[in-house]
């Protein structure tokens, strides 16, 4: 059963990020980020990790991909029919990609042994509670500093928007 | 039975994917999606470990990742609107103002 979900997904998602990255049209490109976006999230499900999965839906489907929806109308440039939607390194590009890809899947497919790391018994013995519940206790115990850090960086994140996008400053 | 490294496998090529997005695109709004495309493939990987581990570092790691992107995104998207008032394009290779 897990299997067949995970097929499922894993095809979805690998054929909708091709689509994010072929498409002529940036907001059908956008379109197909959130369909591959909202897969990887259901993989995410798949894990149990819910937590994740849900801040992947609000954060990554109703924020950042809404924020590219917005600058793609705000910059929308008219569509240049005979233009090129490649740049001229492209075939290059695509072969290193190759390369690269098909390293990367043939060092993990060869170790793949390695990574049956059995868990720790202690770790598992654990009290099992709520996916939320516990990465919740976590995020503010023992990452409460990287938190913290997270929070300031988006603080800047946020000044650095508004500053750049000023007309004047 | 699924292991981590189908997971992995599946992250290497959504990775890979997004790769040649970003070298191979001249809108740089596309460009940006890419890279989201290649840190969720990251995201995919922390989870499988996670789950492997029966730990809760990855998850973590995972919302970082995911606070990272939306703060690279509102930067990276207010640049390209600064851009585009001075350029009129969103094209990466006609944005050449740095170039000497």
């Amino acid at each position: 059963m897990e299997a067949i979900f995970f097929y499922i997904l894993a095809v979805i998602v690998v054929v909708f990020a091709v689509f994010t990255v072929t498409a002529r049209n940036p907001v059908r490109s956008a379109v197909y980020l959130i369909s591959a976006l909202i897969a990887i999230a259901g993989l995410f499900l798949l894990q149990e990790a819910e937590f994740v999965a849900a801040v992947q839906i609000l954060v990554y489907v109703g924020g950042i991909m809404v924020l590219f929806l917005f600058v793609i109308m705000l910059v929308n440039v008219r569509e240049a029919v005979g233009q090129p939607t490649t740049n001229k390194q492209t075939k290059t590009a695509v072969v290193l990609a190759a390369v690269l890809g098909g390293e990367l899947i043939f060092f993990l497919t060869a170790g793949a042994r390695l990574f049956e790391v059995e868990p720790d018994p202690a770790v598992i013995a654990q009290a099992q509670t709520l996916n939320t519940e516990s990465v919740g206790t976590v995020l503010y115990t023992t990452y409460l500093l990287p938190f913290e850090i997270a929070s300031v960086l988006l603080l800047v994140a946020i000044v650095g928007a508004v500053v750049l996008a000023k007309k004047t400053i | 039975m699924i292991t981590p490294t189908h997971y992995l496998v599946l992250s290497a090529l959504v990775f890979t994917i997004g790769v040649v997005g970003v070298l191979t695109r001249r809108n740089v709004i596309i460009v940006f999606m890419s890279i989201e495309l290649m840190l969720n493939s990251v995201n995919l990987n922390l989870i499988a470990f996670s789950d492997q581990l029966h730990k809760l570092g990855g998850q973590v790691f995972a919302v970082f990742v995911i606070t990272v992107a939306a703060a690279e995104a509102a930067v990276g998207l207010g640049i390209v609107i600064s851009l585009f008032r001075n350029k009129e394009t969103v094209n990466a290779d006609e944005m050449d103002l740095m170039k000497w």
